[in-house]
């Protein structure tokens, strides 16, 4: 057998702890820790798993609100919805092991916000994937975006939750780095609720699903915690590998003990940090604590060393308390399903997590102390050198619009702007029958059988803007987030983020992070969208070369009356095409002039958030007042495309328009007026007998309007200070947004 | 009317379809588990879609050894009516109840999306309230739907009109484009010789609710309660 090493300040720092979180560790336990109780504190008190660098800023975000019912802290937030019926849903990053290794670092992504989820009580209903990538042309850049996209849908398809909806964005900073985000919403009776707790002295403790292997060690604390180097690719026995069968299974068993009364006490998944974390958070929430005898955990490999079982992240594995009475049950239960329940230990009341393998123990850890107290840093920020310049725009050299029909054709045709359709084809969407919306439109929306409402779901940001002013791009994201819930008629009840930045042990990154943390926080309070809970993922750097700061946002609303939802597509020749909001795009920022000229650069336009709460206000009321036949937010490639997408986004077809944009405050130039881009603003396409009513609701809501024209024909033709810029077949255009991302990927 | 849903490890439509019969059409449904070797009181076995057994060897191939599969086969002998849809006409045709094989789609990729079927007959038990010839609009999703038999085999099932339900395009020619799968003379759905064992790949539980906004596979459910209370009235 292998002697473990001796504990010193050198292994601890190879565990990836600093020498003074060395000496915090020794001081806490009075003694040096053995070598299991080191790799456990090094773990617990990684950046992954101990949020150390972003806790003190976490705090500023808003965490309350009227329906808010759990906020973050426990697997996942709870929202009330009503009815009888509350929302779970929590988003996380699996960025690092997806660059590795992409199918199961994707797949194995949706395998662990599923857990998130159903170890709540809750059964998961819809899934988000926000997927950022690097250039097309990047090395191995096709290999991710296929492997990423294979392995959501083959999790995800397998378990039977439908993938909504989420958004794919490409941008050369994720070249060496690209975010895998994964979202997913549950739904439950709130007396079935569940938490990560462990209580009452003597009840047993239970080791659920699949059984314990070598893969995954460190991919938490290591993987996720320090910056991708040449050697990144020795990490990939790091990366888990996903078994969304078994997953199925210990869904419907722990659903079907959790729907029993008095059967679970307290249960928890087994994902960062394994057992490891589970044990420690569980006593640590519940104030106890927890003897645990490794000889009895289901082992996959034989002679797997303490070390080893407590760091494994071998996925589909639960934790759970029973009580002596439903001990049999719960075995029962699980049995019935093919899976494994094994009795690995006992709730104990000294507050310590005490481990025992071959008769021997080999840690016996103060559990609060441990999961809770990890260090908190107050990192050093700085505002980047190079900000000021990258804000600096300059269009003196930048020319006009010549084609508008070839600029158009280009940008719908464009990686960003293209349809998503060869992607969310692959996912199942529709399992469950509750999509009354499907992908495609401002949002994603799902009805709740057994009751009149439904939930729509959106997930945004816009990383050019987090790059060039961190905390507006923030707000923007917040509000493009509820912008697109009120295009779909609903309401926000909550939001999760999943904020991912580069190594937070530089000052920059710091400062883009405080900024964005600010941001947030400012408009979910605006906006009334609280948060319930998230994820930060730093060190999403690569040799020195962050990504651009994307915290993302995944925003859930709420509709009253789910046959009420909206899409974004126009729908009735003759109906009028009206613009609500402020009439005025900027250049800066634009994928126009990214995708046009190739400059990234100004400060994109502030956000009031107050005119922003307002056109909300007006879009939703319009609704109620049955006056909108469709809605669709104004964002990325400005009103030109947001015209377009209202044209040709529709799943059975394009219908036509004929438009005139007036040259308001662009400065004269016809690229900002059709391409420019601005927060606050809708366009929405009315019944022409509706078209007085709507102007007197939007006069009194304070919310500008613009009328831009009518729906009809085959051709959209947008004219422009008086003359036409753009004249298409809406079917050209269509063929030419439908077939890109195909022709993209397949070269 | 009494539905019995056979629940498999890795089903995933079973509440699909249960709420179709049960809350749209308001007939009896129960689940029936897997490792049930028997049932009984029951009008119509439905298979439901998903993925039984995770579907890690070929799709259906570990659900048709499920104990209750000998139960289904001996329901099917006494002319009960069973349906299988998507990963259920999977399972029927490993189990030998239906013939051919549903093998990777043409494009090697899962599809999730809506497809146009013809029905070819209205003489089943499964279509009585379609018309021959008629169109509808329903969802796919599914990764090996592609069906195949072998020449001899599909010149048969043509000749008995065994062939229920075919991909078109939406004004009802077959085409290859609008065959999503590469299914051999476009097959979305077959019944057995007798007429009373139905699969199809397509999710007509995925389109029976206005709020879905498609209810043509509503009709493939109604026809299954026409034929029942007609076949009882015959009996009485």
């Amino acid at each position: 057998m292998v002697k473990d090493p001796e504990v010193t300040r050198a292994l601890a720092r190879e565990e990836g702890m600093t020498s003074e979180e060395y000496d915090r560790a020794c001081a806490l336990l009075g003694r040096t820790p053995t070598f299991t109780e080191l790799a456990i504190i090094a773990v617990m008190w990684s950046e992954h798993c101990s949020y150390k660098s972003s806790r003190n800023h976490l705090k500023a975000l808003p965490t309350e609100g009227p329906r808010l019912i759990q906020g973050p802290g426990e697997n996942a937030g709870i929202v009330d919805v009503g009815d009888g019926i509350v929302a779970v849903f929590k988003m996380e990053s699996h960025n690092h092991p997806s660059f590795v290794e992409p199918y199961q670092g994707a797949a194995t992504g949706v395998g662990g916000i599923l857990r998130d989820i159903f170890t709540m009580g809750a059964r998961p209903i819809a899934s988000l994937d926000s997927l950022r990538f690097g250039a097309l042309d990047a090395p191995r850049m096709r290999y991710l975006v296929g492997g990423v996209v294979a392995g959501i849908a083959g999790y995800g398809n397998c378990i039977g939750v439908p993938t909504v909806g989420g958004d794919l964005y490409f941008h050369p900073s994720y070249d060496n780095n690209i975010l895998v985000n994964v979202f997913s919403l549950g739904i439950a009776r709130p007396d079935k609720i569940h938490k990560g707790l462990a209580s009452g002295e003597g009840n047993p403790v239970i080791y659920v699903g699949s059984r314990t292997g070598r893969d995954g060690i460190h991919g938490a604390s290591l993987l996720a915690s320090a910056e991708f180097d040449a050697g990144s690719d020795s990490k990939r026995p790091t990366v888990q590998v996903g078994d969304p069968f078994t997953e199925k299974l210990l869904l419907e068993a722990c659903l079907e003990a959790m729907k029993e009364r008095g059967v679970v006490v307290g249960i928890q998944d087994m994902g960062a940090a394994g057992l490891t974390c589970s044990a420690l958070e569980m006593a640590a929430r519940g104030g106890s604590g927890m003897e645990i005898d490794l000889d009895q955990v289901p082992l996959r490999e034989e002679e797997m060393t303490p070390y080893e079982i407590m760091l494994s992240e071998s996925q589909e594995r639960m934790l759970l308390v029973a009580t002596p009475e439903s001990e049999a049950r719960v075995k029962a239960l699980f049995e019935k399903w093919d899976l494994e329940a094994a009795v690995i230990g006992r709730v104990t009341d000294t507050g310590r997590v005490r481990i025992a393998w071959k008769g021997k123990v080999v840690a016996d850890l103060p559990a609060a102390a441990v999961a809770d107290e990890a260090p908190r840093y107050d990192r050093p920020q700085a505002r980047p050198a190079w900000q000021d310049e990258a804000q600096r725009l300059r269009l003196e050299t930048v020319p006009d619009l010549g084609d508008g029909n070839a600029i158009l054709l280009r940008l719908m045709a464009s990686p960003n702007l293209c349809s998503r359709e060869s992607v969310y084809q692959v996912y199942d969407h529709m399992v469950r029958t509750n999509t009354v919306v499907r992908p495609g439109s401002d949002a994603a929306v799902i009805r709740l059988k057994g009751s009149a409402k439904a939930l729509a779901l959106t997930s945004d940001c816009n990383p050019r803007y987090c790059y060039l002013d961190p905390a507006e791009g923030a707000r923007l994201a917040v509000a493009e987030a509820a912008r697109n819930l009120a295009c779909a008629g609903a309401v926000p009840i909550g939001t999760t983020d999943c904020l991912n930045f580069g190594n937070p042990e530089r000052p920059e990154i710091m400062w883009q992070f405080a900024r964005s943390i600010e941001g947030i926080a400012e408009a979910c309070r605006a906006l009334e969208a609280p948060i319930v809970g998230g994820n930060v993922s730093f060190y999403n750097e690569t040799e020195g070369k962050a990504i651009h700061p994307t915290p993302m946002i995944a925003m859930v609303g709420l509709l009253d009356d789910a046959r009420r939802a909206l899409t974004q597509w126009f729908r009735r020749e003759g109906d009028v095409v009206l613009l609500l909001g402020e009439p005025a795009g900027s250049l800066a920022a634009s994928e126009y002039l990214a995708l046009a000229h190739g400059i990234e650069a100004g400060r994109p336009a502030p956000v009031d958030l107050k005119r922003e709460r307002a056109l909300h206000d007006a879009v939703r009321a319009a609704r109620d007042g049955g006056l909108l036949a469709s809605a669709h937010d104004c964002s990325e490639g400005g009103l030109g495309v947001a015209l377009a997408e209202c044209c040709i986004t529709a799943p059975d077809g394009a219908v036509g328009a004929t438009l005139a944009v007036e040259a308001v405050g662009a400065g004269g130039r016809l690229d900002a007026l059709l391409f420019g881009e601005a927060p606050t603003r809708v366009i929405v396409s009315v019944s022409p007998e509706d078209r007085d009513r709507m102007e007197t609701l939007l006069r009194g809501a304070g919310v500008p309007l613009q009328m831009l024209g009518k729906v009809g024909g085959a051709r959209l033709t947008i004219a422009a200070g008086g003359a036409a810029v753009v004249d298409l077949d809406v079917n050209d255009l269509r063929r030419a947004w439908r077939g890109a991302l195909p022709a993209l990927l397949a070269r | 009317m009494k539905f019995g849903i056979v629940v498999f490890p890795g089903s995933n439509c079973e509440h699909d379809v249960y709420h179709v019969v049960k809350h749209l059409l308001g007939h009896d449904a129960v689940f029936l588990w897997h490792k049930d070797p028997a049932f009984s009181g029951i009008d119509c076995i439905v298979l439901p879609g998903g993925f039984a057994h995770g579907d890690y060897l070929r799709c259906g191939a570990m659900a048709r050894f499920s104990p209750i599969m000998g139960a289904v086969k001996q329901f099917a002998e006494r002319g009960g009516l069973v349906f299988g849809i998507c990963n259920g006409f999977q399972v029927l045709s490993e189990a030998g109840m239906l013939p051919g094989a549903l093998v990777r789609n043409a494009g090697l990729q899962y599809l999730c999306r809506d497809v146009s079927l013809r029905v070819e007959r209205q003489d089943t038990a499964f279509t009585g309230r379609i018309k021959q010839g008629a169109v509808l609009r329903v969802p796919i999703g599914h990764g090996e739907g592609c069906y195949y038999a072998p020449d001899a085999l599909l010149k048969d099932l043509e000749q008995k009109r065994q062939v229920v339900f075919r991909y078109c395009d939406e004004r009802g020619e077959v085409t290859a484009e609008a065959n999503p799968n590469g299914s051999l003379h476009a097959v979305a759905g077959v019944v057995n010789e007798r007429g009373n064992v139905l699969g199809m790949m397509p999710h007509p539980d995925r389109c029976a609710e206005e709020i879905l906004g498609n209810t043509q596979g509503r009709r493939i459910f109604e026809s299954i309660v026409h034929a029942w209370q007609q076949a009882r009235r015959n009996r009485l």
